[in-house]
Order: C-alpha cells, then sequence, then structure tokens
C-alpha cells in the first residue's frame, strides 16, 4: 500500500522541510520583482487592498438597471452583469426552446435596446463594468460602445472587462457557439479593437476557475489555465499585428480556492512565476507589466456542502485566508447556502464580512508575502511549478489546447480526476466533515428556491417584437450582410461589423446565426 | 441483459460534473450507460431514448429550470411513443418542487446531496420495474 502523504493534486509530501528545500534566491526575489513569486507589487495590498467582490444577477434590464443606480448611489464604482442562459448562449428571448431560461440566471439581452435600459443614467465614464460572457462577449462589447455612443461618451473613456475565455466553455461551462478555431479568431479580433479603440476595457480574463469546479485538481487547474493563456497570447501575436507587450498588461485570470490550504497558496505563488516566465521567455515580453500575473478567484464553489451547510462558512474563511495568502488581486466568497440555494440577503452579506475580517482584524495583509522563505511553502511552490510544467508538456505533445480539446482529451482528464475524487470521499479515504466523517441527521434547510417572474419574461418579448417592428429592416440586412461577408474570408477584423450590427438594432441571435452559417456549430465530444 | 440508461442535460446550463458522475457510477455499477452531452432539446433527448432503447431516462438540471424541462421532457417522450421509459431528475432542486417533478411525470427525483450509492438503487428498482412494464 502506498503509504505516502500527497496534497490533493497528488503532490508527494514530507513530514517536515528545511532549509535545502529552498530554491535559489533568483527564484524568490523580493515581492516586485521578476518572476513576481512573492507578488506583482513591493508593497503588496498595503498600496493596493484585494478588491472585494460580490457576484450577483437580476432576471430583467429594468430590474438591474434599478440596482445597479442604487449600488452607485451607495458609492459602487464598478458594476457586474451576469446575463442570462439563452444571451450566453446566442439565443434570442423568442426562441421557443429557450423560454424556460429567460432572464433566469441573469439579465436577457436581445438588442441594443436592452443595453440602453440596462445602463439609463448610469454615466459609463465614471464606472467600469465587468461582464461575465463568453460565446457572445464579442456581440455584448459591440453593445457597449454603442449605448457609450448613444450617450455621448467616447471609446476611450469606456471601462471594463468581458470575461471572453471561450476555451474552458468548452470543456467545463458549455456556453460554446462556434467551433474553437473562428472562435479564437472573434477574440483575436476583440483584443485589437480594446488596444486600438477601446485601450481601458480589458478584454479577457483567462478563467481556470471553472475547470476546477467541473473536478480538476488545482494543478490542472493552473495548467489548463495557463495553457489557455498561451493558446490565446499565440492566436494575437500569430496575426501579426501586435507585440506581446501591446496586449499583455490587460490579459487577467480567474480561479477557485479550494481546500487544500499550503497547496492553495502554493498554486498562486506558482502561477505567477511561471506565467512570467511564459510571457518573457517564450513571447519575448519587455515589459515588466506584461509579465505580471493578475489573478482574482472565487473561495467556495465544488469545495462547498449540503450536508451540516454552516460548516461552509468555516471552510470559505480558510480557503479566503489561502487566497490572500497567496496574493490575489480580487475575490468573490461564496455564501454559505450556495450549494442549495440561491444566497439570501443574510447570508450574502456574511460571506462580505468574511472578506472584511480578514482584511481588517486579522492582519495577515500587513505583510507581503508573509509566508515567503518558509521551507515548505517555497518547497511546495517549487511542486506545483514543476507539476504544472509536466501537465503543460503533456497537451503540448498532443498538439496543443484546441486539439486537446477537439478530441476529448481535456474533458475526460477532468472528469477522471472528479471521479477519482468522489470515489475517494465515498470510500473514506478522502474527509470532509459532516457528509462522510461526523454526520448527523442534520438536513440542510428548506429553501424557496428562485421563482421566475413570468410578467419579466414577457415585458422582454415585447420589447424585443417592438424592436423588429421598429427598426429599419434595409439596415439590418445591410449590417448582417457585411458581418457575414467579413466572416466568411480571414484577415478582417469583426468587431466594427459588430458595432454596425449593433447600432442597426440586430439581435444577438441574428448576429450569432450569420456567423453560424459561415462557421458552423462547435460538436462537443461526449465523455465520461 | 443489463438495464439501459440515458444521462441527459435539457436546457443550456452547462454543470455536467454531477451528470458524468452519476453516468460512470451507474456504469460500474454494470448498467448500460448512455450520456447525450450538453445542451440538448427535450425533443432530441426523446429521440435518443427510442433509438436506444432505455429503460430510464435521467434528466441533470442546476439551472431552475427543473419544472419545465421535465415537463417538456416527459411530453417529448411520450410523442415519441417511449410512455414506458422511466423518467428520473436530478440537480440543485428545492423539497418544494420534488410534487412538482413527480406530477410532471418524475418516478424520482434526486437533489443535490443524494448519495451516488442511495441513488444507484433506486434506479437499479425503478429500471427492474420498468423492464417487467416492458415485457
Amino acid at each position: 500500500m502506498d503509504e505516502t502523504v500527497r496534497s490533493e493534486s497528488g503532490i508527494p509530501l514530507n513530514s517536515s522541510y528545511g532549509p535545502a528545500d529552498l530554491p535559489g534566491a533568483e527564484s524568490i526575489p523580493p515581492p516586485g520583482v521578476f518572476p513576481f513569486t512573492r507578488g506583482n507589487f513591493p508593497d503588496g495590498y498595503r498600496g493596493r487592498p484585494w478588491t472585494i467582490r460580490q457576484y450577483s444577477g437580476f432576471g430583467t434590464a429594468e430590474e438591474s438597471n434599478e440596482r445597479y443606480r442604487y449600488l452607485l448611489e451607495q458609492g459602487a464604482t464598478g458594476l457586474s452583469v451576469a446575463f442570462d442562459l439563452p444571451s450566453q448562449c446566442g439565443y434570442d428571448s423568442d426562441e421557443p426552446d429557450v423560454e424556460e431560461e429567460v432572464g433566469r440566471v441573469g439579465v436577457a439581452i436581445d438588442s441594443l435596446a436592452d443595453f440602453e435600459l440596462l445602463f439609463d443614467r448610469i454615466p459609463l465614464d465614471a464606472i467600469s463594468t465587468s461582464m461575465t460572457i463568453n460565446g457572445t462577449a464579442a456581440i455584448m462589447l459591440a453593445f457597449y460602445v454603442a449605448v457609450g455612443e448613444k450617450q455621448g461618451v467616447e471609446r476611450a473613456k469606456l471601462r471594463g472587462t468581458i470575461q471572453n475565455d471561450i476555451l474552458k466553455e468548452y470543456v467545463s461551462r458549455g456556453t460554446w457557439i462556434w467551433p474553437p478555431r473562428p472562435s479564437l479568431r472573434l477574440i483575436a479580433d476583440t483584443i485589437e479593437f480594446c488596444a486600438d479603440d477601446v485601450p481601458r476595457f480589458n478584454a479577457i480574463s483567462v478563467a481556470g476557475a471553472h475547470f476546477r469546479d467541473a473536478g480538476a485538481s488545482a494543478a490542472q487547474e493552473m495548467a489548463f489555465t495557463l495553457m489557455d493563456g498561451v493558446t490565446y497570447c499565440e492566436e494575437v501575436i500569430g496575426r501579426g499585428r501586435m507585440t506581446i507587450d501591446q496586449f499583455a498588461p490587460q490579459v487577467s485570470f480567474f480561479f477557485y480556492t479550494h481546500g487544500d490550504f499550503f497547496e492553495e497558496i502554493a498554486k498562486y505563488r506558482a502561477g505567477r512565476r511561471r506565467w512570467a516566465r511564459i510571457v518573457r521567455e517564450r513571447f519575448g515580453a519587455q515589459d515588466d507589466r506584461s509579465c505580471m500575473f493578475r489573478v482574482g478567484c472565487v473561495s467556495g464553489g465544488a469545495s462547498l456542502h449540503g450536508p451540516q451547510p454552516h460548516n461552509n462558512i468555516v471552510r470559505v474563511a480558510y480557503e479566503a485566508m489561502a487566497s490572500v495568502l497567496g496574493g490575489v488581486q480580487s475575490m468573490f466568497t461564496a455564501a454559505w447556502d450556495e450549494p442549495f440555494a440561491i444566497p439570501t440577503e443574510e447570508s450574502a452579506t456574511l460571506a462580505l464580512r468574511t472578506q472584511q475580517i480578514l482584511a481588517y482584524e486579522t492582519g495577515v495583509a500587513r505583510v507581503v508575502d508573509p509566508l515567503g522563505g518558509s521551507y515548505y511553502v517555497e518547497a511546495l511552490t517549487d511542486a506545483m511549478e514543476e507539476r504544472v510544467v509536466e501537465i503543460m508538456e503533456d497537451l503540448e505533445r498532443h498538439g496543443g489546447m484546441v486539439k486537446a480539446i477537439e478530441d476529448g482529451v481535456l474533458q475526460r482528464l477532468i472528469s477522471e480526476q472528479a471521479f477519482g475524487v468522489d470515489r475517494a470521499v465515498r470510500s473514506g479515504e478522502r474527509t470532509i466533515v459532516g457528509v462522510n466523517k461526523f454526520e448527523t441527521d442534520e438536513s440542510p434547510p428548506k429553501t424557496e428556491g428562485y421563482e421566475l417572474d413570468e410578467k419579466g419574461r414577457i415585458r422582454q418579448l415585447e420589447r424585443l417584437a417592438e424592436v423588429k417592428r421598429t427598426r429599419s429592416a434595409a439596415d439590418v440586412k445591410a449590417t448582417l450582410g457585411a458581418l457575414s461577408t467579413a466572416a466568411a474570408k480571414d484577415g478582417e477584423n469583426l468587431m466594427p461589423h459588430l458595432v454596425e450590427c449593433a447600432r442597426a438594432y440586430c439581435t444577438v441571435g441574428e448576429m450569432v446565426d450569420v456567423l453560424k452559417d459561415q462557421w458552423g456549430e462547435f460538436l462537443q465530444p461526449v465523455v465520461f | 441483459m443489463p438495464a439501459r440508461v440515458l444521462v441527459a442535460k435539457p436546457g443550456l446550463d452547462g454543470h455536467d460534473r454531477g451528470a458524468k458522475l452519476v453516468a460512470r457510477a451507474l456504469r460500474d455499477a454494470g448498467f448500460e450507460v448512455i450520456y447525450t452531452g450538453i445542451r440538448q432539446r427535450p425533443a432530441a433527448i426523446a429521440a435518443v431514448a427510442v433509438q436506444e432503447d432505455v429503460h430510464v431516462v435521467g434528466l441533470s438540471i442546476l439551472s431552475g429550470a427543473h419544472v419545465g424541462l421535465t415537463k417538456k421532457t416527459a411530453d417529448a417522450l411520450r410523442a415519441a411513443g417511449a410512455d414506458d421509459v422511466v423518467l428520473v431528475v436530478g440537480g440543485t432542486i428545492p423539497e418544494k418542487d420534488v410534487p412538482r417533478l413527480e406530477a410532471a411525470g418524475a418516478a424520482a427525483v434526486y437533489p443535490t446531496g443524494t448519495p451516488l450509492d442511495a441513488l444507484v438503487d433506486s434506479i437499479r428498482t425503478l429500471s427492474g420495474r420498468g423492464a417487467v412494464q416492458r415485457s
């Protein structure tokens, strides 16, 4: 029997560590010095505390607008938009097969008219807007630019982020539309468009979090995410119009923090170092800012459990502390009731307080990278980086990320890992308090669930019908035609065409369908 | 002959970690398992159920749209002449929706947190019943 003690990612652990386990000085220079193992900035959270975020979604553009204006009155400077699934997958609200999902997990967006309502009386030059959108990210960016124009705000003043990371959608989150290769083209189009026209807008946030929630280990999560980052950079650089230093500072990353405390800390430290080395050594970055690994995270997710649900409060607190000791730039904390309900106001506030206690009471943020130089943490950071490199090399040998997705290789790696974890929990080899040890009969509290407001959906359908009735059919035809022609051949940036379509009140579904005609749809390899 | 189970994800929700775990646990328990992949239309699920001659269709839904999607899938199964197929549903399902799902045609409901062994036992019992009805 294997008696080796291992981390969650399978890294073998000694019973203790000593001076011989420390890496060379070049690997752990002071914070703010390449390769940034100990942090991007010399003064860490003293210079800039991490951003405390909360994710939220409201059914209709009217409700969201009301909420946004309230938040702005309260002093918020950033807004977060969650979209419903039809908007994320490229269907209009009047598509019969999606009626169950209109306005359900976020706001329904069919055309520019919805964006006009969403940002009504919100000055787009004074706020930054974060949009969790991938498959249709380019279209939503076009709407944002067009609504800015309507307000008289020039593009250079628009600030915000679109997630725009399609590769992980094919493997875990599932809001893909077209096949990977044309989708990569569209992402490179948005990156170039932002760099040229909307310089304060972040065109991509590479998200590993969804790999993790689908079952990947911490090491896999980091490796797959860095591979995605490499793939996007190669796509942009390969077009020959931009150098790495012209867009890399706009690239950021997003992860889940789960329960293995030191491994999570090591994951962020190793990721920071590896990305810095990739950007400098592989892509020839000259600017240190290009090499910085900007990271946001969620503490919670699949590490939370239904039985004895209040235990989740404790889990999230430890995870949040690991995230901060790992040096993240922003964090969402999940509410304890998230495994079985839409969080209540009370549970969401407690999640927020968890971060505030961490920031203002524990003192962990007083000194940059407080675990730097720890024999164990440094050795684990090295081991993590080594493991990440191995996984990345395996994927490179397979032919890269796109091929691994098309062949279902990545999907299989993740479901294998998920099944292994599940088996370990079922056999008792891995302990989860309240789930397979110290169980009680305590069942999760009864929850109400979220009832969809049927009236909101009907209003949405009416607005869409009104848009279709009042817009110029000739403009719609002309702009969609131009989009189609540009999409049929390589080389032309599609963003200006999408902005034209947006101005003509073409719908999300119409634009998506025009591109489907040219590019086809993704065929998912089904593996389990 | 082992019972045949179709694990299906209707609607647009892409979270299929649970669906895949269930598919695999059923396969390990000796069932013949087919998984549709995500984002399947109810009519397409019914067509696969008929074509593959399955005893059980298991829906996995985490988006909150479980009541409508279960009804639609039950209707599609009836329309396809697959009335004898046992329909079960799992996912993020509040307790108060269980009777609504049963009324919509679900023979069993497995909310998040249902132990896999219990789920496998339940499907074994139900598929036995389905197979008897079929003969």
